[in-house]
């Protein structure tokens, strides 16, 4: 279901959507300029560098998002997979 | 001395009768059941309050203490809320399995020795099955068979562990332990079934998503919970648990960005969670272990509504595919909503309860100077945002428009949601009132300026990942295999193999058993001789020289002597 934008849900307008961006990368920036006025505790020196959470954060995803995609290769099988395995084995047990 | 009884067997009375009754007495029945166990949860005392004989053992079906009781508590409300969500809508015989199921549960956490705790274990094994059965299709018929063989198989090494125990102590005690031989191992395997630890973990996913939208509810909560309960008690700081902990972590937030199913994305993240408390408890500290049982309350709750918002939407669009789905917030404001509430809550997102449980973890990793162990929990809390926080209400409710638009939940089902919803913000707003629940003295402060500013980077710019790598999520048509592809698949291979080739012999066998059974006859003939005819005497049968007989007696003396000797 196509509809115009002006049918559209208010929340999926192109012009709220980019409104929403551009509020996520405000907030993104106010969360990193925050380190400066209250300082993050590092247990381990490194994790309290500047932005470091930021930066973790994002790297972490991006690695996990990676080795599931490299894994599906393997793993991914088609939905049917163990439907028709079990059927194929029903008709051939009979 | 039974001054007190487990109420436990206020909720199974409770399970029994509601299979009985019908219309508002069964409504009643299911919503007061709980509660009167809630309230008889807060009756019982500290240490042991009943005792029983049984063969040579002390049994202690009633032992309170205030980690026993938080269990149980949460596991009476989460009857309670499961009990008002599925009413209308579940059949009878869902809901009686679904007490019975809670009610092991709790019998669980009041366990004050092994055999009690077998028997409730396994009180729960059986219901909890019946629950996935009750999903009704053949997926969930045979879904609920490959649960039903796993959770028997854990109970037997269970078993194994409990009397090897036994026998080596003479104490059946629940006492903490750490695995150092055959008998605790096999203790620590069965519990560790229940968690849903490696290499098993796929009994999981496999089981919960196939129940019915009220029935994957009440499966959310118990099973694994009751395992991290159990670990508390009988394993803390059992070191092999970080590492159990870590892989579960990883496991669940890989296979979940895989999947397409709402549901098992859900399920995955039970796993990805109570790898959190696994870690926890084998860190083994005072904070640790408040943190394992703090997370297992407010996961419950916050996870429950997760299932309950995804139930919602299979039960009025009958979908739970993300491929499906898209675009449901538009009818179901409620829902989404709640699912969302869940999702940033199982996320650890500062003023819910994930944050203020979670993060108790991660401390307690930093003040034992676990860096790896530091560092994979904070990967961990960013991976999670991305594979449930987002990622779940993201495909359920935003994304594209799947042009489908259901009814918002029955009253019902919305006033169970509104309750935990409630619940994960007023654990992560006032921690402190929570926190006084809790086994050990709590001076850890959650919100400090330097943690909130961490997370929020952490949290939010896992968020910017989510949205820059949203083409390489995009959603298939998959399934992803696991370690259950080995006995769903390979041994299923194997068997058919044996049993084909068993087959060929058999055929074997049968033509050519004729000219078998005549060579044999010839050759016993020639030894023996023909019983008809006295013609000829077999080689047994003729008269032998004493010669050769001796040396046949001496010979055979001979080998009987060197078989004794040796």
């Amino acid at each position: 279901m196509i509809e115009e934008p002006e049918q559209q849900h208010w929340l999926v307008r192109p012009t709220t959507i980019r409104w929403l961006w551009r509020g996520f990368i405000a907030v993104l920036t106010l969360v990193v300029l925050a380190q400066l006025v209250f300082p993050v505790k590092g247990y381990f020196g490194v994790d309290g560098w500047p932005a470091f959470g930021a930066a973790y954060g994002f790297l972490a995803c991006l690695a996990m998002v990676l080795v599931a995609k490299a894994l599906g290769m393997v793993l991914k099988r088609d939905e049917q997979y163990y439907i028709e395995r079990d059927a194929a084995e029903r008709n051939s047990g009979d | 001395m039974t001054e007190f009884m487990s109420p436990a067997f206020i909720l199974l009375a409770g399970a029994m009768l509601i299979g009985l009754a019908r219309g508002h007495w069964r409504t009643a029945l299911v919503l007061l059941a709980p509660l009167a166990t809630l309230w008889a949860v807060w009756q019982v005392p500290d240490g042991v309050a009943a005792t029983l004989s049984f063969l040579d053992y002390q049994i202690e079906p009633l032992e309170g203490s205030p980690l026993r009781r938080l269990f149980a508590t949460i596991f009476a409300l989460m009857a309670f809320t499961g009990g008002l969500y599925a009413f209308r809508q579940a059949r009878a015989t869902e809901l009686a399995a679904g007490y019975a199921y809670a009610a092991g549960a709790i019998g669980v956490c009041f366990a004050g020795d092994l055999i009690t705790l077998f028997v409730f274990w396994e009180l729960m094994a059986l219901f909890s099955s019946v629950v996935v059965w009750c999903g009704g299709t053949p997926a969930a018929r045979a879904a609920g068979l490959r649960y039903a063989i796993m959770h028997i198989l854990g109970g037997v090494i269970l078993m194994v562990g409990i009397v090897g125990v036994a026998m080596r102590t003479g104490s059946i005690d629940i006492q903490p332990m750490l695995a150092g031989n055959f008998d605790t191992w096999m203790l620590l395997i069965g519990i560790l079934i229940n968690a849903a630890a490696p290499p098993v973990s796929a009994w999981l996913a496999d089981a919960y998503p196939e129940a019915s939208p009220s029935g994957s509810v009440f499966l959310s909560a118990f099973t694994t919970k009751t395992a991290v309960l159990a670990l508390i008690l009988l394993f803390p700081g059992e070191p092999v648990l970080i590492a159990v902990g870590l892989y579960m972590v990883m496991y669940g937030i890989i296979y979940a960005l895989l999947e397409n199913d709402a549901r098992r994305i859900l399920a995955y993240s039970i796993v990805n969670q109570v790898g959190f408390m696994v870690c926890a408890i084998g860190i083994g500290t005072e904070l640790a272990l408040n943190g394992a049982a703090a997370h297992a309350f407010a996961h419950i709750i916050y996870k429950a509504l997760l299932f309950m918002s995804a139930g919602v939407v299979v039960y009025r669009t009958g979908k739970s595919l993300c491929t499906d789905l898209g675009g449901l917030f538009r009818t179901m404001p409620l829902t989404a909503i709640c699912g969302i509430i869940g999702a940033l809550a199982i996320s650890g997102f500062p003023l819910t309860s994930g944050f203020t449980t979670k993060t108790m973890i991660s401390q307690a990793a930093a003040y034992e100077g676990l860096f790896v162990v530091y560092m994979l929990l904070a990967a961990a809390s960013a991976g999670v945002f991305l594979h449930a926080g987002i990622k779940f209400p993201w495909f359920v409710f935003f994304q594209k428009d799947s042009g489908l638009r259901p009814k918002d939940a029955p009253w019902n089902m919305s006033a169970a949601m509104l309750l935990f919803a409630t619940l994960c913000i007023l654990i992560g707003v006032f921690p402190e009132t929570f926190y006084q629940l809790l086994p050990y003295a709590v001076d850890y402060v959650p919100y400090t300026a330097g943690k909130l500013v961490f997370y929020l980077q952490l949290l939010l710019f896992s968020g910017l990942a989510f949205f820059l790598l949203l083409p390489l999520m995009r959603r298939t048509r998959t399934v992803s295999l696991d370690t259950d592809w080995l006995w769903r698949v390979a041994m299923y291979r194997a068997a058919a193999t044996v049993l084909t080739q068993l087959t060929v012999l058999a055929t074997a066998l049968r033509s050519r058993r004729l000219e078998w059974s005549t060579t044999f006859r010839a050759r016993a003939e020639q030894y023996f001789g023909a019983p008809a005819s006295q013609k000829r005497a077999g080689i047994f049968a003729r008269a032998w020289s004493i010669r050769s007989t001796a040396l046949w007696i001496a010979v055979l003396l001979t080998a009987y002597l060197l078989v004794y000797v040796i």
